[in-house]
Formats: structure tokens, sequence, C-alpha cells
């Protein structure tokens, strides 16, 4: 079992630029079902993937790949078309705000925005917009999410995932890479890994993942890895001290940021003495959470926790 | 990125909302000459010489070169005297002001160089109170914060008397309701003419946050006048910086020397770069992994020099950049270069290292962990390179390498 996305998971692309393109190729390699894009310029045509197969993901297949994705001019004619459950969105910040408000009106189980740069208050109105759909936002400014050697939606290298028993849940890509690197070396392995983004509105939160892992009968543990900025954390301890009785292990990065200062993720910032590093720790210890002291140690932490 | 406050007044008068009559000055001539047309407009013979940083606390704030002197001053002498005592006074007041070192509770010890007045008419204040619009993240909207406690800090307000703060949130495809702007006038005490100004001056700041991108729009105070008028005594704005890219106007007001050339450098280049007080450098991919970095340094007994997050993709160029910043540094005693890569490939950035060293030299020791893609090769570009390079396990295993080798 997973959570959010498995082999089933039928994929499409918003923005097939030059990132999203050499993404849905690793994708594809990896063996994510991709099923089509949008680009209402190009509606019609298709756009052909070939490669060698990225072995570390979905087992089975030949060495080499070849695919030609269907193009069509909006979400709900590739939703029609191909069945697809999940879109993926690479497209420029003017413009990703809306394309996931049209993943939303179209039905989709899940949009995954991985768009840096989003201006906040896009954000704020596709958020409402997103609050009575069905549609579920994982992102912005995210690196996506996995299941490993079933599903990969997202920018995060694949090969150093393996499936096992650990979820994983992080507002920062790199520090989810030194997690998931550091599960797969002591051999815990992980369920899905999920990046909610390092932007101040997000779709879904630290609590929503947890939830998800909390209901999910192959994960046994989770790892939670934030950062200086916001409350998102503190309701997540608060969380996982009334709901979870799985294990919980966690790092806070910005210890040592100086307040005032926005530390490259737009959320990442202490503002009034609001969202510093030292309070969260504190809720986490508080929740029973066994906080890492430095991310070296986060595999170490989750081992502890599993006792 | 932040405005002065002469310049969110200037945002907020074009919507309509209130704020007291006021004229730029850069020299002492030009804040005399403001004096007697602020005057006659606004019957007042008080007016207010504030200096213009983006720092706040001005008023409790110094000069280091004239202790006697704050950052806000208010000129009475003209109640007696007349226009031309003003005038004096205010020529005065800001020979000494412009040009010196501004030292208040946010600026430092350093202090702020003072280039900028805001000569602002007086006004005659009945009540002050607090009103700001921001984001609330919990809920992913903007908010409106109002309180009876003008003057203060807010951070303040909400520890020691949080009854008294006011909130209420806005809708997006609404704005803010009329009834919420009502509840929020009786919550303050309002009546009668200053409970209908303000109401505009609410609504109008809201639909304002939204329009023009606002991280933040804080007025501290809010002052009521006797006659019921709703103004702006003072005005902070600070702007989504992915957001300006459609406010050329508002970009326009950016002030670079309010900020570390560094760091525009390094913005310039697409890296983000904090500059920071201790003696190890750093250079990493993620904006989470270099903020990890810095923490793991003072972990092990460090402390970081700067943030530096060179970002998913960089090239050779940008590493090169990057590393040119932090050689440049003259506290800088070690680097550290910590690269988890996943787009990023370990083989790019070596070559990126080998190729800054080779430009620009290397005066300290350098650390460099890497993991993720084509590690290996990335080992055998630096190991080739004859650099002086110690390579380390994992980040802590690099942290505490350098802090060691910086001693």
């Amino acid at each position: 079992m997973s959570i959010l996305v498995d082999q089933e998971t039928r994929v499409i692309i918003q923005g097939l630029g030059s990132t999203g393109r050499f993404h849905t190729e690793k994708a594809i390699a990896y063996g994510t079902r991709m099923v089509g894009a949008v680009h209402p310029s190009r509606a019609g045509t298709t756009e052909v993937f070939e490669g060698e197969t990225d072995h570390s993901g979905v087992p089975g297949r030949d060495d080499t790949y070849s695919v030609e994705l269907p193009i069509f001019a909006s979400v709900a004619e590739a939703v029609e078309a191909t069945g697809a459950t999940a879109s993926v969105v690479y497209v420029p910040p003017p413009f990703a705000a809306d394309a996931i408000m049209e993943a939303g009106h179209s039905g989709l189980d899940l949009v995954v925005a991985i768009t840096e740069g989003i201006p906040v208050g896009d954000m704020v109105v596709a958020k409402r917009y997103l609050a009575d759909k069905v549609t579920r936002l994982i992102g912005p400014n995210c690196p996506g999410v996995i299941t490993p050697r079933q599903c990969k939606i997202g920018i995060m290298p694949g090969y150093i995932h393996q499936p096992g028993k650990i979820g994983v849940v992080s507002r920062s890509g790199t520090l989810t890479y030194e997690a998931v690197h550091q599960l797969t070396r002591l051999g815990l392995g992980q369920t899905t890994a999920v990046g909610i983004g390092g932007d101040p509105v997000n779709g879904t939160n630290f609590v929503d993942v947890l939830r998800l892992f909390h209901e999910d009968d192959d994960t046994e543990g989770v790892i939670m890895i934030g950062e200086i900025g916001g409350t998102a954390e503190e309701e997540a301890a608060e969380f996982v001290a009334r709901h979870m009785d799985k294990p919980v292990a966690g790092f806070i990065a910005g210890t040592t940021a100086p307040p005032g200062k926005r530390m490259g993720h737009a959320g990442a910032i202490v503002s009034g003495g609001k969202g510093t590093a030292g309070a969260k720790i504190a809720a986490m210890e508080e929740a029973g959470i066994v906080v890492a002291p430095t991310p070296t140690d986060m595999g170490s932490a989750m081992v502890e926790a599993l006792g | 990125m932040k405005i002065h406050e002469y310049q969110a007044k200037e945002l907020m008068a074009a919507r309509g909302i209130a704020v007291p009559q006021g004229r730029v000055a850069t020299t002492a001539d030009e804040a005399a000459a403001a004096v007697r047309s602020l005057v006659e407009a606004s019957g007042n013979p008080v007016v207010v010489v504030k200096s213009q940083i983006h720092a706040g606390g001005r008023g409790k704030g110094t000069f280091r070169e004239h202790p006697d002197v704050s950052g806000v001053e208010v000129v009475t002498s003209g109640i007696d005297g007349g226009v031309e005592a003003t005038e004096s006074a205010v020529r005065e007041l800001a020979a000494a002001m412009l040009g010196s070192t501004l030292v208040t509770i946010q600026t430092g010890e350093e202090g702020k160089q003072v280039s900028r007045l805001y000569i602002e008419q007086g006004i005659d204040i009945a009540r002050e109170l607090y009103l700001s619009v921001l984001l609330d993240r919990a809920q992913g909207r903007n908010i409106v914060m109002a309180s009876t406690e003008g003057g203060m800090e807010i951070e303040k307000v909400a520890e020691e008397t949080p009854e008294k703060i006011l909130r209420h949130t806005i809708d997006p495809a609404i704005g803010l309701a009329d009834f919420q702007a009502a509840a929020i006038a009786r919550g303050l005490g309002l009546e009668g003419t200053a409970a209908k100004n303000f109401l505009g001056f609410v609504k109008a700041l809201a639909d304002g946050a939204a329009e023009w991108d606002t991280d933040l729009i804080e007025i501290n105070p809010l002052v009521v006048t006797a006659d019921g008028e709703v103004m702006a005594l003072d005005g902070k704005m600070a702007f989504d910086d992915n957001a300006l890219y459609r406010h050329p106007d508002i970009a326009d007001m950016r002030d670079e020397s309010e900020e570390d050339p560094a760091e525009l450098e390094a913005k310039s280049a697409g890296l983000s770069y904090i500059n920071l007080d201790g003696n190890i450098g750093c250079l990493v991919n993620g904006a989470g992994l270099a903020m990890a970095t810095m923490d793991t340094i003072k972990h092990v007994g460090g402390e970081p020099a700067n943030f530096l997050d060179v970002g998913g993709g960089a090239s050779a160029e940008q590493v090169a950049t990057a590393f040119g910043i932090i050689t440049r540094d003259p506290k800088v005693k070690g680097i550290f270069v910590n690269i988890f890569g996943g787009i990023m490939r370990c083989d790019v950035l070596a070559t990126g290292i080998v190729d800054a060293v080779q430009q620009v030299g290397l005066e300290v020791p350098l650390v460099v962990r890497l993991e993720g893609t084509n590690v290996e090769e990335g080992k055998a570009i630096i190991r080739q390179s004859d650099l002086d390079v110690v390579a380390a396990d994992d980040m802590k295993d690099g942290a505490a390498k350098i802090v060691e080798l910086a001693r």
C-alpha cells in the first residue's frame, strides 16, 4: 500500500516546456503512467518520448521505452480522452495558479504543482477555488510525490528510493532526499514520500499527509521535515499527540536563521517572533516526536522512534 | 520587498486612503521649503520630521552623531514663533539627520544612514489605533487585524492582552464584507463620523492588499482626529517579490541602498544569499538543505557566514558566481560545499567549483560533501583537479571538518 499515488495513477502534464519535458522523460523512464499533456497551441498533435528505462523504477520492463503522448487543448479534454486521475504542473509562475484551478475544475483526484515563485495572492484565490472541489493539491514549490517502484510525479531523483515502511512528508526538496537516502541505506525504505512545498500558502499540509499515513496499513512510521515560518508544524505536532499511534521522527531546518529574513523558500521566514525553529521543535518533542539534531541523524531518529 | 513610509503613503493616497499631507526632502533647504505649504494647507503650525529608512522603531531611535535627536521629531516652535521659527527648526533638524546614522531597535548597532526625510503636517490626535492586513498562513487567506492599542508593538499586545486584538478573515472572492468592517469599527469603539470614515478606510485597505500583492500592510498608529477624521499616521508595506512583475510602478520603488550589496549581486545571478555573522561560508543546493547546513555548522560548534542556495538546476557559471561571493567575504575562514544532487548533477557542480577556484583562487580551507546523481563522477573531477579539497562522508562530518579547519 501507499498514499496518494500508485501503479494505477494515470498522469497528465500541464506545462510542457523544457523543464516539464525533461521531468516527463524521467517519469516515463521510471515507469510512471504518463497518459497525456495539455498545451492549447499544440492540441491534436503528439509528443514522442524515447530512451533507456530507469530500472530503479517500476519493475519488469524492457530496457528501452517509446511513448507517444497525445496533447490536448484543456485538462477537461485530456481527462475525457485518457482517464487521467492526476496532473503535474510545470506551468510558469504567472499562469500556474490558473492551471491548478483548471485541474480542480476537471475533477482530477490529484494535482501536483512543482512551479516555484507563484504569487501568494494567486494561491489564495486558487486555494479558495479548490475548497469545494474533489481535487487535492500538493505543492506548489515542491519536489512532488513518489511511491517507490510504482509512480513518480515530480523532480526527485528516483533511484535513491526503495519500497518500504516509512512515510516521508516535507516542506523541503533536498532534505526529503536526505531522509529518503538514509531510510534506503538503513533498509527501512519508504511507502510514499510527499513534498508539500516551501510556499506560505499550499494545498495539502502536514496534518493532511499525516492522516493519510496514519490510515495506511503499510506505513509503520513517519518522518516529517519542517522549517521556520508559519505554524503548520505545531498543528502537525498536535495531531500526532492526539491521533497517531505510529512512531514519528522529525527535523526542523532554520535554528540559526535570523528573524525577518526569507531563507530561500517564500514561506521560510520568522516574523514578529512567530514561526521559530525552537517553538516547532518544542511542540514536536512535547508530542512525542523524536527530533533529529541534524539532518544526518534523521534516519537514526526514525530507528529510535520505531523502538 | 519593503518600501519607505512616504512611498506607502503615496500608494494609499492614490487609492483614496486618508494620509496626512507631506513632502519628501533630501536636503535641509528642501526640508525647510516644505514647511510653509504644509502649514498653510493644514492650518496646523506643528510639523513632523521623519527619517525614511526601512527599519522600524524610528521614533525611539537616535542618531549616533547626534544622540539628542531622535528618528522622528515633532516641531512645535511654530505655535508661538510662526512659520519662520518652524522653518529654521526644521532646517536645523534636517541638517543633523541627513547623512547621519540612525540606530533603532531594528537596525542593529551599526545603524542606518538617513538620506531622505518626510516632512509631514501635524495632526490633532484624539485616538491612536492599530490596523494591519496580512496573510494568515493557516487559512491561506489575508486577515484584517485591528487593536485599540495603537502605537504599541502588536507582538507585545498579542502576548500581554490578546483579547484586545480583533481578527477578520478576508474572503478573496468577496473582499472584506461590510458587516466585517462594521464589526471592527464597533470593536474599536468608533462611532458617528469616525466609524463611517473607518469603514471606507479599512475596506480600501483590504482591497489594496489584494491589488498590490502585499505581504503586509501595517498602519501603526491609525489615528482618529477630534473631528472624526481617520488617517494613517504611519504606513509600512512589504510586497510579495513573486508578484512584482505585474507591478512595475511598485518595483521601481525599490531602494537598493537599503539592501546588502552581496545579496543584490546574488539575486541578479538567480541565487538566494543572506549574509550572516559567522566565519564558515556555505554553498548548498536547496533552501531547506542550506538552512540545515547552517544549523549543522552551529551544532558542531561553528558559526555560518551565510545562507546560500544555488537552487535545483544551477549552471557551472552560477556556482562560480556563488563561490566568488563567498570568497570575497573577508570574515570567511573556511568554505563548506554541501550538495545533494537530485536534478543538479554532482559532476556539473564539481566542474563549477574547480572552475571557480581556478578563476578566483582559494585562500581558506574547503570541504566538499557530494551525494546524489553522478556522485562518483563529481568526486573524480575534484580528485583529479589537484585542488586542496577535503572530502566529507556526510553533512555532519563535513561540518565538523570545516569548523575544525577554520580554527
